[in-house]
């Protein structure tokens, strides 16, 4: 019996803690076969256009083009998801699907608003004024919207004109991650605002919060604080984008969903 | 230094504890007691020292204390000394300097929201940093978590001065501005026309981002130093790498520094030839901003050529730059400074040309020299107004101790000088940038990165288009930072407007706020 108990407590805890830890397996162990694909999912409202992940994949799986139009009325049409399948030393072999979406789910109250906009942009649709709010910016997308008015992009060509006070304004172009001292104002000025109203959000920060996110002094992106209409993604979104995006939001352009060549 | 330091104990006993130089161009003077009044003052006035930033850091976990740190220049010396002082945890507070140094008001102040350590005798202790209406916290403290959410707004509870006396009005504007301009709000207080005086509340745009470099990898970092204020992103990506080189010890190949030069440059005449333009405009002369902004557009299609960004984002990188420059770019770089440097003359000929604009700009919005080294005004401004202050030709950094340019200087201090500033700016910069251009760009253009080790400091000062930009850094372990501080000139420039204004026509302000120019997400971070 002594011997018994003795055994007992020289051997000790021998029960492994999985699942609260890993379990431990052999390298030769056969388990679940793997058809060599991996999934790369890039946000274009969260992208500030580096182009690091292009150099880091020197076998060309991320390249870098001189598309610019992605402004879009949906936010999970910025959310790429696409599956390689792999060569034998995990290097990119081929593209295989590409899917959009992901992202937070559309509740319905949301696209019933947006249909109601839809036909808000055919009363809009010819003349605009537009209130900007810097919301919290870098003011790197007040550079590219103040260059809207240079005889360049001219953007007074397609009778859109800059509004001095939210009441004379049919939309509001919004940049910056929302900041906790900008909430109220921007909430201010977009309900000193008329009827039929639609809001823009400009930029990496003003899509998502960009590379400041959210924290103790940042709500994150627009739509964090108003219902938004189109995104325009960029850090910042270059002039034409811009003109594009605006465009689009009045339904005198049409969304570019630029297709990645699948299987 | 060691006479020097000799000097500073016989004077100061044992409240001077040691020195130590960090690298050739930073000395860190180590001190016993917060109350750091004396020495400043008599460095002040031994050396014409120069107080150029304030700051704090949390090293409770590691020393047990607060630091304060005060950086100072002095006159026709390359160095910088760092004055560090520790703050007590049981007692965070510390003498304040402000009532003998204006220039350090806001700085002081936000220590005071960012670190909860009172700065004792403050003339104005009010919050600047965090608003009115934020609860008790103190964001920069190590014990307070980035992503900390805090309580929801309640509503506006600042309290501006009250202005009374016949006829005077007060007329408060933002922080949403009739124009496409970032966020701040002025409170002006008018009798008439004329302005009695400005109150000013900034901050709007205060996102966190000295906190969020402590959470970033060093690599990521570099474009959220981009992002500090967009139209300076080159000189705040250049000014945070330079600082981890310093600490990395690395040499950044010519080529690299040559590269950085040239386009620190090109965005100084970007910004230099928009404002120029918007000084036209706020004055009712659009044609000549019709120009300018033709010009800028030049630019940043020339930027975009060679950087792949409008910008200038995405090109500096820690050990040099992220691509080098093929014969096809070079011709575009060479022939573009040409094709700007023609049409810059008959712009300024043409706003030379009208006189009723010069008639608005001249002796609109002073700021008198006095004032300006009082307030510690930098930049721009600052040598509008006598401060004969450049770190290209004080702290050479990149390529600049390669080629020779003139820092104009100006007594008058109105916004037709602070025109008369940029206009010599970009005249000197096309200078630089045509013997830039004309050098052999060959070799590397950037080495590999060593690993960084902990526990390390480094300054770094870039002269931005509007000024000195700061960055001081304490590394952390696996390639990140404990602290990093940044200084936009635009914060220690604030003041100067208020000086400014006060006597004007409420008209008038427009093209006085335009002629500073100032940058809201570079002061409120």
């Amino acid at each position: 019996m002594f011997k018994i108990i003795q055994k007992t407590i020289r051997t000790g805890i021998v029960t492994k803690a999985y699942p609260a830890e890993l379990a431990h397996i052999s390298e030769h162990f056969r388990g679940r076969p793997s058809n060599d694909s991996r999934e790369v999912t890039v946000d274009y409202g969260l992208c500030v256009f580096c182009g690091l992940c292009a150099e880091a994949s020197s076998d060309k799986a991320v390249r870098i083009t001189q598309e610019f139009e992605l402004a879009t009325k949906n936010r999970r049409n910025l959310v790429l998801t696409a599956e390689y399948t792999l060569n034998a030393d995990r290097t990119h072999r081929q593209l295989g699907t590409v899917r959009r979406g992901s992202g937070s789910v559309e509740t319905d109250a949301k696209i019933v608003g947006q249909k109601a906009r839809e036909t808000i942009h055919k009363v809009l649709g010819r003349s605009l004024a537009i209130r900007e709010v810097d919301a919290g910016s870098c003011n790197g997308c007040e550079v590219e919207i103040v260059a809207l008015n240079n005889p360049i992009h001219d953007i007074e060509r397609f009778g859109i004109q800059f509004a001095a006070s939210p009441r004379h304004a049919d939309m509001l172009l919004v940049t910056g991650p929302v900041t906790r001292n900008m909430e109220l104002a921007l909430l201010k000025t977009y309900r000193a605002m008329p009827e039929p109203k639609v809001v823009v959000a400009v930029g990496a920060c003003g899509i998502s919060g960009g590379i400041f996110g959210e924290n103790y002094a940042s709500l994150g992106g627009v739509d964090k604080v108003l219902p938004v209409d189109v995104y325009i993604p960029g850090c910042p979104p270059r002039p034409q984008a811009l003109i594009h995006g605006i465009l689009l939001a009045v339904g005198r352009l049409g969304e570019k969903l630029y297709h990645e060549r699948g299987r | 230094m060691s006479t020097f330091f000799e000097a500073l104990q016989q004077k100061f006993g044992a409240q001077v504890q040691s020195m130590s130089a960090e690298r050739e161009q930073e000395v860190y003077l180590h001190v016993g007691d917060p109350d750091i009044r004396a020495l400043v003052e008599y460095l002040r006035n031994e050396f014409q020292a120069r107080l150029v930033t304030v700051f704090a850091e949390d090293r409770r976990s590691a020393e047990g204390v607060f630091f304060n740190y005060y950086v100072l220049e002095g006159k026709g010396d390359p160095r910088y000394l760092i004055v560090r002082a520790p703050v007590r945890a049981d007692h965070p507070e510390f003498p304040s300097l402000s009532a003998q140094l204006p220039a350090v008001n806001w700085q002081e102040r936000e220590i005071q929201d960012w670190f909860g350590l009172k700065a004792a005798g403050h003339p104005n202790p009010r919050r600047v940093a965090l608003h009115d209406n934020w609860p008790d916290v103190h964001p920069l403290r190590k014990d307070f978590p980035l992503e900390t959410l805090l309580p929801p707004f309640e509503g506006e509870r600042h309290i501006y001065r009250p202005a009374l006396g016949e006829g005077v009005f007060q007329v408060p504007v933002g922080p949403v501005h009739a124009g496409t301009i970032e966020p701040g709000h002025f409170n002006f207080a008018v009798a008439g026309e004329p302005i009695l005086y400005l109150q000013l509340r900034m901050f709007y745009t205060h996102k966190g981002t000295e906190k969020l470099f402590e959470k970033l990898p060093i690599p990521k970092a570099v474009f959220l130093a981009e992002s500090i204020s967009g139209d300076s992103s080159f000189s705040h990506g250049t000014a945070f790498c330079q600082a981890i080189e310093r600490v990395a010890q690395m040499e950044v190949p010519l080529r690299a520094r040559i590269m950085r030069t040239i386009l620190l440059e090109l965005e100084r005449i970007c910004n230099h030839v928009a404002d120029i333009g918007a000084i036209a405009t706020d004055v009712g002369f659009v044609i000549a901003n019709a120009h300018a902004s033709r010009l800028k557009e030049m630019l940043a299609s020339l930027n975009e050529q060679l950087t792949g960004n409008r910008l200038l984002r995405g090109m500096v990188c820690v050990g040099g730059v992220r691509r080098g420059w093929d014969a096809v770019q070079l011709v575009s770089l060479r022939a573009a400074i040409d094709a700007f440097a023609s049409e810059f003359q008959d712009l300024i000929a043409l706003i030379d040309s009208s006189e009723s604009t010069r008639d608005r700009l001249e002796l609109t919005g002073v700021l008198r020299p006095e004032k300006a080294r009082d307030l510690g005004i930098v930049g721009v401004a600052g040598r509008a107004s006598g401060m004969d202050l450049d770190v290209r030709r004080d702290h050479p950094y990149a390529a600049y101790g390669r080629y020779s340019f003139r820092v104009p200087v100006y007594q008058i201090g109105d916004v037709s000088h602070r025109m008369q500033v940029r206009v010599d700016e970009v005249n000197e910069s096309l200078g630089i940038l045509r013997s830039a251009a004309e050098e052999s760009l060959h070799g590397e253009f950037c080495t590999q990165v060593p690993p960084i080790s902990a526990d390390r400091c480094a300054l770094s000062a870039v002269e931005g288009w509007r000024g000195e930009i700061i960055h001081w850094i304490r590394t952390g372990p696996d390639n990140h930072l404990e602290r990093c501080k940044i200084n936009d000139p635009s914060l220690n420039n604030w003041p100067a407007l208020v000086e400014a204004v006060q006597g004007n026509i409420i008209a008038d302000f427009p093209v006085i706020n335009k002629s500073f120019n100032l940058s809201y997400s570079g002061t409120d971070r």
